[in-house]
Formats: C-alpha cells, sequence, structure tokens
C-alpha cells in the first residue's frame, strides 16, 4: 500500500491527537521564546555563534575525527567505526558477546533508532530496555517516538495506563505521578541487573575527549552507575571544539527543547570511572556512526549536520503541529526530518522525497534554531534534487494538460469559455470526484472564477 | 574494523577537498553565555539559593535544618559518604538509621543518600559531582532523597565559568534540582529514575 503523505495523514489524525500535539508543542515554543528573551539581551547572537562554531567542526571533521579518536583513547575508551547501520548493530553485538552479555539498558539515542539496534538485539538474543519514560513505553507498545525531545507527545494518559496495564506493570491507573513511579520501580531492578548501559552523546569536546549527555530523567546516570560496561552510539557530526563551547551550547540546549535553563543531568564522561569509585563502568567503548553523514556532508545540504536535536523546529512548525511526528514516516520527523531524513535515506531518497515539499517555506524553524540552519533553503534545495532527479511528484496534480493550453493562445482563449464550469467542482458529489482533486478540494475553496478578465481589459482599452 | 576508519575518514575527506575554504572556528566572549540578567550585582550564594529553588531544590546551610526536613518527610533510613559522617552524626537523632556502606543488592531501603559535591553553579542552581568527591554514584542516585555537602568557597557564579573547570576527573554530573519528566502529556512529574527530592548542604 501506497504510504499517505503528510496532509492525507494530518487528515486522518485523531482531534484529540492532533489537539495535544498542537497544544504542547506552542506551549514550549512560546516557554522557550520566554525563557531565552528573559535571560539573554540577544539570542540571536548566541544562535549564529553556535551555528558558526558547529559549521567550522563539520567542515574540518577530517581533523577534528582523528584529534578526538585520539584524547578518547588516551582516556582508556575503545574506539570503534561503523561506516553502515548494520555494522554499527554487529559492533554492540560483538563489544556484548566478548563479554558475556545479555542484558543491556539503554538511555535514548537518536542514532539508536536511525540503526534499529534495540530490534536487532533481541533478535539475537540480548534483552535490551529502554529506560527513557517516553522511550519505554513506545517500547512496551511497539510504537515509534513521534518528537525527538517528546516522544510520546501523540499518546494520552488513557493508552498509557492501558499498556502498563497490559504489560503487568499493575492494575489500570492513569495518573501520570503513578505511572512514573511504577516505571521507577520497574526499571531500577531492570538497571541493576544489566551487563551494559548504552548511550548516546549530545556532544564530544575535540580537546579534551569528553561526551556530554544530558537527561532529565537520570535515566543515562543510571545506566552508567549501576552497569560495569559503557557503549556510546555518537554520530560522527556532534563533536564540539572546546570545553568552552559547552556554555554556549548547554545554555542553548535546554532552552530550545524543553524551555529549561539547563537540564537536570549533564553529565561529562572521559572515560571508565575512576578506579576509587566503587559504582560505573570499568570499560567504556565509543561507536563513530556514519551510516550516510558523509553522503550528507558531500551534498549541498550539509549545514542540516550542525543540528544538536533540540526539536524547537517541529515545535514551531504549523504543518508538524498539524500532522503529528509519525506523518513523516522516518526517524527524524518536523522540519529538520523533512531535510535529513530523505538525505539519510541514500538511494531510498525518492520514498522520501515528498517531506521537503510538505512546507509552506514560511521561515519559522530557521529562526528558532538554536544552531541557525537555513532549513527553508535546503528544502528547497532538495525538491530542486528531487525535480532534478525526475523523482514522484507526489500531492501536486498534473499539470501537463495546462501547459499545452497555456503554450497555445487559440487553445488557451477557447478554455477560458469553460473555465465558469471550475466554479462547478465543489457541487459535484464527491464520489464522482478523481482521488487528485478529492484531497484538494476536501480542505481548500476555489475562488470564484474570474479567467478572461484581462484580455477583456486590454480588448477595450485598444478601442 | 580498522578498514571502516578508512572507509569513513576517506569519504569525509572526499566530501571536503571540493571545499574551496573552510568555515574558521569564531572565537567568542564567555560573557555572551552569562544570564547576566538573573545575577545582577549579587554573590554566588544568594544567587545559587535562588535559583536551586526555582527547579525544586532546596539549599540549606545548617545540617539541622537538612535532618529536620528528612525527619519531617518519615526519611529516617539513609547512606552517608564516611568521610562526612563524623561530622554530621551529631546532627542526627535516636530516630535514624544511616549506614556508611551502600550495598546495591538494597537500593530501596535507602531514603536518602549523603555525598559530598565538588562544587555547584549558582546561575542554574546546580550541584557538581565527580568520581573523586562522590563516595558512590549509586548513593547519590537511588534514593528518593539526595543530600550534596556543597564546599562554599566552590560556587561558581555562572556555567561558562564551571565549564572550564571540569578537570581531569573521568565523570562529572552537573545536577539541576531533582530527577523529572514531562512525558506524559507534558505534566511534570519529579523523581523518576534519580532522586525527587535534591538538597543542597552549602557549609564554609
Amino acid at each position: 500500500m501506497k504510504p499517505l503523505s503528510i496532509d492525507q495523514f494530518a487528515a486522518q489524525l485523531r482531534p484529540e491527537t492532533q489537539r495535544s500535539v498542537y497544544e504542547s508543542t506552542k506551549s514550549t515554543h512560546e516557554k522557550r521564546t520566554k525563557v531565552l528573551f528573559d535571560h539573554f539581551p540577544d539570542p540571536n547572537r548566541l544562535r549564529e555563534l553556535a551555528g558558526q562554531i558547529k559549521q567550522h567542526v563539520i567542515e574540518n571533521l577530517d581533523t577534528y575525527l582523528p584529534a578526538v579518536e585520539a584524547k578518547l583513547q588516551a582516556h582508556g575508551a575503545k574506539v570503534h567505526w561503523a561506516a553502515t547501520a548494520e555494522s554499527a548493530n554487529q559492533t554492540v553485538l560483538s563489544i556484548l558477546r566478548a563479554r558475556g552479555a545479555t542484558k543491556l539498558v539503554k538511555a535514548k539515542t537518536m542514532v539508536s533508532e536511525e540503526i534499529g539496534l534495540g530490534p536487532f538485539l533481541e533478535k539475537h538474543g540480548i534483552e535490551s530496555l529502554e529506560t527513557d519514560l517516553g522511550e519505554f513505553i513506545v517500547q512496551i507498545d511497539h510504537d515509534h517516538p513521534s518528537h525527538i525531545v517528546r516522544p510520546i507527545i501523540h499518546k494520552s494518559r488513557r493508552e498509557i495506563a492501558v499498556s502498563f496495564e497490559k504489560n503487568g506493570l499493575g492494575a489500570y491507573n492513569d495518573e501520570p505521578a503513578v505511572i512514573t513511579r511504577r516505571a521507577r520501580e520497574f526499571l531500577r531492578q531492570k538497571y541493576l541487573q544489566a551487563d551494559v548501559g548504552l548511550t548516546g552523546a549530545n556532544f564530544v569536546v575535540a580537546e579534551t575527549g569528553r561526551l556530554v549527555l544530558v537527561t532529565n530523567e537520570g535515566n543515562s546516570r543510571f545506566s552508567l552507575a549501576a552497569p560495569k560496561c559503557h557503549i556510546a552510539l555518537v554520530g560522527i557530526e556532534k563533536i564540539l571544539p572546546r570545553d568552552r563551547d559547552l556554555a554556549l551550547f548547554l545554555n542553548l540546549l535546554a532552552r530550545s527543547a524543553t524551555a529549561q535553563q539547563l537540564t537536570v543531568y549533564t553529565e561529562f564522561i572521559s572515560g571508565p570511572k575512576a578506579p576509587t569509585q566503587p559504582d560505573g563502568p570499568e570499560e567504556m567503548h565509543v561507536i563513530f556512526v556514519d551510516a550516510g553523514r558523509t553522503e550528507v556532508l558531500a551534498s549541498e545540504c550539509r549545514e542540516i549536520l550542525r543540528c544538536i536535536r533540540c526539536g524547537a523546529c517541529m515545535n514551531v512548525c504549523p504543518v508538524y503541529r498539524q500532522a503529528s511526528g509519525h506523518a513523516y514516516r522516518a526517524v527524524y520527523p518536523g522540519p529538520v526530518g523533512a531535510v535529513l531524513s530523505p538525505l539519510l535515506a541514500g538511494n531510498r531518497f525518492p520514498e522520501l522525497a515528498d517531506l521537503p515539499k510538505a512546507s509552506t517555506l514560511c521561515g519559522a524553524c530557521s529562526e528558532v534554531c538554536p544552531v541557525n540552519i537555513p532549513i527553508p533553503d535546503l528544502l528547497l534545495r532538495l525538491r530542486n534534487k528531487n525535480k532534478l532527479a525526475h523523482g514522484p511528484s507526489s500531492g501536486t496534480p498534473p499539470m501537463g494538460a495546462w501547459s499545452v493550453l497555456a503554450s497555445q493562445p487559440t487553445a488557451w482563449k477557447t478554455s477560458l469559455a469553460f473555465g465558469k464550469a471550475v466554479g462547478l467542482v465543489p457541487y459535484v458529489p464527491r464520489a464522482f470526484k478523481p482521488s487528485v482533486l478529492r484531497a484538494w478540494d476536501d480542505h481548500r475553496t476555489l475562488p470564484e472564477w474570474r479567467g478572461g478578465e484581462f484580455r477583456r481589459w486590454l480588448a477595450a482599452r485598444k478601442r | 574494523m580498522n578498514t571502516e576508519r578508512e572507509a569513513i575518514l576517506s569519504r569525509v575527506n572526499g566530501a571536503l577537498v571540493p571545499l574551496s575554504t573552510r568555515a574558521p572556528l569564531p572565537d567568542w566572549d564567555a560573557e555572551l553565555a552569562k544570564a547576566r540578567r538573573l545575577l545582577g550585582d549579587r554573590e554566588a550564594l544568594p544567587v545559587f539559593t535562588e535559583r536551586i529553588k526555582l527547579v525544586n531544590g532546596t539549599a540549606l546551610t545548617d545540617p539541622a535544618a537538612v535532618v529536620a526536613q528528612l525527619l519531617a518527610g518519615g526519611w529516617t533510613r539513609g547512606y552517608c559518604d564516611p568521610a562526612l559522617w563524623p561530622q554530621l552524626a551529631p546532627h542526627f537523632g535516636p530516630k535514624f538509621t544511616v549506614s556508611t556502606e551502600y550495598d546495591r543488592t538494597r537500593v530501596d531501603d535507602y531514603a536518602f543518600g549523603i555525598t559530598r559535591a565538588v562544587g555547584a553553579i549558582a546561575e542554574t542552581g546546580t550541584i557538581i559531582l565527580n568520581d573523586a568527591t562522590t563516595s558512590r554514584r549509586l548513593g547519590a542516585l537511588a534514593p528518593w532523597v539526595h543530600v550534596a555537602v556543597v564546599p562554599q568557597k566552590r560556587i561558581f557564579l555562572t556555567m561558562a565559568e564551571a565549564v572550564l573547570e571540569l578537570g581531569d576527573d573521568p565523570n562529572v554530573i552537573w545536577v539541576t534540582g531533582p530527577s523529572k519528566t514531562a512525558d506524559v502529556e507534558g505534566i511534570l512529574i519529579e523523581g523518576v529514575h534519580g532522586p525527587g527530592v535534591q538538597i543542597a548542604l552549602v557549609l564554609p
């Protein structure tokens, strides 16, 4: 079956889902703006600077990557490289096998979603458990996250209570406090039993080889306090040059993502635990993942690699607010996803080529982006890429007939006489309309037909 | 494995070679990243006390006040860093059972954990822990209440200053208030995996 386009998906979204996505994205966006402008005289200056720093990093990855590798190794971490999703999954599995590990707890990482790590490990007999509350609920529901910061923004507390009951996590109770406490009790045993804690990284500092991880729940900290081995999956674009740059990025990330001044737990990891510390990993592995990033780097959309995954562009986007994240049919939804997902798809680009078109190019995403990514420009470049590749153009009515008429004056003039018939379209019973017409007509009102006015005006003027 | 490294680095090189110029690394004034509007001309301690309160944490300067809060909450069993206990023990009455050893098979038996912080950040109401000063990572994380003993001289005014002093400890963690989530319908709930109550005991 052909997947639904974004507007078709939005049209069939349940009203309560649509309302909750709309309201919570809008409120996060408003709080973000307030907290930035209340605290800083010129937040735009911060965004521009952060954008310049990240652009510098991605244009100098050839020197930064070996430098950060050397730092990590000097701290006692083992560094691995994975060119593809499959190889990243295999690398994780081989680290687990070498330790005889069968249980893994996972803090939220978008890279692991990209590469499908959870299902892969389960297929190989490893218990792999999400520990972020939202991701945990996504996992027990066999669902997918619909927002990169708020994975279950599309779910109601009632749905969550039902899945908790179904999964043996207590009798039906939809109080958020009760849901959270039950997850706490269940998951802390899992942390303590786990052999390995797996995380992503928000930043990696080249100068010092520090991995920086932020969470509000403390799940990444627990994953690095109970298990004896730490694996970090890191996209190759995650580098920052210096420790001092963190002040800029941490300030921007928390405010942009959740309108906080600082995320609750901000952890700086430069190797296995100190020898005097009883808790935490004795072994640390860092896997640098490409999985399509070098192709993005080679493309004319490389600016998207600046992204720090805050989700602010989703919260402000009029299309995301109406359509919700699953409409984008990819791990990364929203404006950033409309650029990144088709690019990361590699030769499956045509399947997602409609995403860059699902935008009004209003530019709100670019105005809130903490690293100042010119998202509307990139969307246009991708539309162009699709056109040049003669990719599919779903959602656009066929323009062939129009181009015949428009290139022949007599045919054009004749057609104007029949133009008034367009005014009858709304009166045609829905069942008789072709699906393309239906998709347009259901949500749009045709203007009154005024064709031929210019010709009449010109004719009158001559006389 | 090594071949993948070479493959990735050669693709990176291939992507960057066509660029005629590379974006330079901007230098920037650390002052820009300081939330001056929150700080005013105040000293670190009053700012810290105000900011930690805004993230639903508490800063206290009297050990007796911490003990009173633990008692009021019914949190009478807990863990304390052995290095701190001689100094704090006189404040705890007979109603308390405090262990200076942490048994990871009994995580839920400790209602509170008392550990040393290496410092704090006033601007954000953050306490700073690291492997060298935290006696047990779990002792500061798993109990419902965490009390961090913060040396007053080590309160940085801003995050921009603290980030330059991360040092060479393999694990530094900044904790800003209790553990929290808003995953369920955007409603704020505290005490998800870490503490639901975060106290900073600031001592000279």
